[in-house]
């Protein structure tokens, strides 16, 4: 893997400055894409927040977790938990949210961890179904069932109340003393969090610790041999990316606060694995990529409908422009599914590497080229693909 | 005792779903190696054979309704009973039924593509890999079922003959009032029939008998010579047509929509992991048991001891039994442990 090698903390930094820079200025570079609107650049953040915590487990270890959607959910409900009772200060809901996924991911991982392969997959599934059918049933008291747990009027909100904040005639909206949760100071709300997790995931990419668990990925039985039991790591790993998790939930209820069963949903946890594959499993950036990217298009495909088709295809001839309209209808608006499955199946065939594989091959077909005969060429590509 | 006699019942029918669902999962593992995602969806699939067979059979007409006289009334007259008059409607009204004569084949050549095409090129791939292909392949297939139908269940009907309530009570010296849906029966009957028939193929056939050699030692069945691989092709096609035909027949008792597949698989992948990954009986047995558990757990007796049960009895079964036997409960040793 590319990112192994030894990298300097000095570029470590820049890197990181870079980063920043892009991110901070996406309201201005996105215009021109058309989605530099905050609720979608919100959603860049967060769930890149979920992907990279996803890929600390997933990259790092080569533990495949079918559950992580249940810590975005327990995210999501603490914090909206938080602004009724306590506060509509995100900070609370926030540390409560990210503190107590981290808890409930202790909970789970300790009795997933016992297994690995398939059937620590299908324990993780089975208890984010479990959850997402508690959240539905027994615990609607807790949850508030199918609607979903929403703010009141009348909700307690202690800590607000004493600082003598009370809410004139419209609900509360969260906010970070004053400053909105919503629109472009709530984009940076979030991305602030996301640069900050994505530093202290950079340097558990780069610590002893990061190394470790890449060697449970490699070969979980020689590290046993070198003497290391493999479970605190593990475990570790889990609960750190189940507190990402439930970050990602807690700030998904401060831009909506609305927290509803279908976010433990296992097609939910699907999704994160989609994006972190996209992006590049492993990889430092890829998950934050795939995260921009899946949301981009999601938002851009689901957008479009019948009629704005049929407007995009009209330089077609009549006859021609309904069966096309129709056709490209399929993969867009409501069957942007569709087009997400075959992309996804695509990218697990030819590129399991995902977009940063694409883009190294792409760099080393460029840097090669001239330099070596193709015989060579093709050696190292089989490496690099046995190395993926 | 009359509650826990249709319960039971409905365990059977239910772990009947989930058994010949696990059973084709397993199969595919044991032979081939591969945790296939999209069984779910094939399952989904053979459901949607049934409505589709419906639907072409009920393809109609407007036909002028000769019993009003004051004005011109159309209604609608399906082809089927134009042309062959009562003969058509029975046609219609067995229209379940006979989707299994359409099921077979369009789910054999499913397997097979899907085989062919798709899943041999990830024999040699990580499981993890495997995973999310299928995945992918599931999500696909199930958003073109939505394109094609649409995203409501579709109601299938039984035929009319056994869609009452047969009085399975006095059978079992129970008093009249205990009733139970023929189709149910008939549902139950049909997979414990195909679960038979696979497992006799298995072992009463030659070829059954070269497939479980090489679930057993696939290197030395190809030193003999045998081309096991075009074997395990014809075994994914079985699986996926034994998984179409339980979508085919369950589809009467739950009307079939798209994700029909996904709520499924979730399912029958705790079922093949409680039965133990590769073992065949080990999947039916999980099956029905874990049927049977759900149904008494959903009894308002037991939901008022401990409330909720009836949602998660499942996952807790698999959750218990990954922890206290970690192969499940038939499990042969040495198969996923890598």
């Amino acid at each position: 893997m590319s990112n192994t090698k030894i990298v300097s903390p000095k570029k470590d930094m820049i890197f990181m400055a870079i980063l920043s820079a892009v991110v901070l200025t996406m309201p201005l570079w996105l215009q021109p894409f058309g989605a530099a609107y905050p609720d979608l650049m919100q959603k860049f953040m967060i769930f890149g927040i979920f992907a990279i915590g996803y890929n600390i487990l997933f990259g790092l270890t080569g533990y495949l977790s079918f559950g992580h959607a249940a810590f975005l959910g327990v995210g999501s409900y603490t914090a909206v938990w938080s602004f009724k009772l306590l506060s509509m200060n995100v900070i609370p809901a926030l540390i409560f949210g990210t503190v107590l996924s981290g808890l409930f991911a202790l909970a789970i991982g300790f009795v997933s961890l016992r297994r690995s392969g398939i059937y620590f997959s299908i324990l993780t599934l089975a208890f984010a179904q479990m959850s997402y059918n508690l959240a539905y049933s027994v615990l609607t008291p807790i949850t508030n069932g199918e609607t979903g747990l929403q703010l009141e009027q009348a909700d307690p909100r202690v800590l607000d109340r004493m600082s003598g904040i009370v809410a004139d005639g419209s609900l509360p909206t969260p906010n970070l003393f004053g400053i909105e949760g919503i629109g472009y100071s709530g984009f940076y709300i979030c991305a602030a969090l996301m640069l900050i997790s994505f530093f202290i995931y950079l340097r558990i990419f780069r610590s002893p610790f990061g190394l470790k668990l890449r060697a449970i990925k490699s070969n979980q039985n020689r590290m046993g041999y070198t003497g290391f039991s493999t479970r605190p790591y593990l475990m570790t790993a889990f609960v750190i990316s189940g507190m990402y998790a439930g970050l990602a939930g807690s700030l998904l209820a401060v831009t909506d606060p609305l927290a509803g069963a279908e976010r433990m949903q296992w097609t939910a946890s699907g999704e994160v694995v989609l994006i972190t594959i996209l992006g590049g499993v492993g990889t430092l950036i890829g998950p934050l990529l795939g995260a921009g990217i899946i949301k981009y298009f999601e938002n851009i495909f689901s957008a479009f409908n019948d009629t704005v088709l049929l407007n995009a295809f009209s330089f077609l001839p009549d006859w021609l422009a309904h069966p096309v309209a129709s056709l490209v209808g399929l993969f867009v608006g409501e069957g942007w599914h569709l087009t997400l499955g075959l992309v996804f199946m695509l990218i697990v065939i030819f590129l399991p590497g995902g977009i940063m594989e694409g883009i190294s091959r792409l760099s080393r077909l460029v840097t090669n080229r001239g330099k070596s005969d193709s015989h060579e060429n093709k050696e190292k590509e089989q490496t690099s693909a046995g190395e993926v | 005792m009359d509650a826990i006699f249709l319960q039971i019942l409905n365990g059977l029918d239910k772990g009947g779903a989930y058994a010949l669902i696990a059973l084709g999962l397993t199969l595919v593992f044991g032979t081939l190696g591969v945790v296939n995602f999209a069984h779910g969806a094939i399952f989904m699939m053979g459901a949607f054979c049934a409505v589709t067979l419906e639907k072409l059979l009920t393809l109609s007409v407007k036909v002028k309704d000769e019993s009003v006289t004051f004005f011109d009334a159309y209604k609608e007259t399906p082809y089927l009973e134009l042309w062959f008059g009562d003969t058509g409607t029975a046609i219609i009204d067995w229209s379940v039924p006979l989707s299994i004569i359409l099921a077979i084949p369009v789910m054999l050549l499913i397997g097979i593509v899907m085989e062919r095409f798709l899943i041999r090129h990830f024999y040699k791939r990580p499981h993890a890999e495997q995973i999310l292909v299928t995945f992918g392949l599931a999500i696909v297939l199930q958003e073109v079922v939505k394109a094609a139908f649409g995203a409501n269940p579709i109601p299938q009907g039984a035929p009319d003959i056994v869609s009452g309530s047969a009085a399975v009570g006095a059978l079992f010296g129970l008093g009249e009032a205990v009733v139970y849906p023929w189709w149910r029966l008939i549902y139950l009957a049909f997979s414990l029939m195909t679960i038979g028939l696979v497992f006799s193929f298995l072992h009463f056939t030659t070829y059954g008998m070269v497939v479980r050699a090489g679930m057993a030692d696939r290197e030395t069945v190809e030193l003999l010579g045998i081309n096991i691989e075009r074997r395990f092709t014809i075994v994914f096609g079985i699986a996926a047509v034994v998984a179409g035909l339980a979508g085919v027949m369950y589809t009467p008792v739950l009307p079939p929509d798209y994700h029909l597949g996904m709520d499924f698989l979730v399912l029958s992948f705790v079922v093949v992991v409680v039965g133990g990954m590769g073992s065949l009986p080990g999947a039916v047995a999980a099956g029905f048991l874990l049927g049977i558990l759900q149904s008494f757990s959903s009894m308002t007796e037991v939901k008022d001891i401990f409330p909720g049960i009836d949602q998660i009895i499942i996952y807790l079964v698999a959750v218990v039994i990954l922890l206290t036997r970690p192969r499940g409960l038939m499990g042969r040793r040495g198969v996923m442990e890598s």
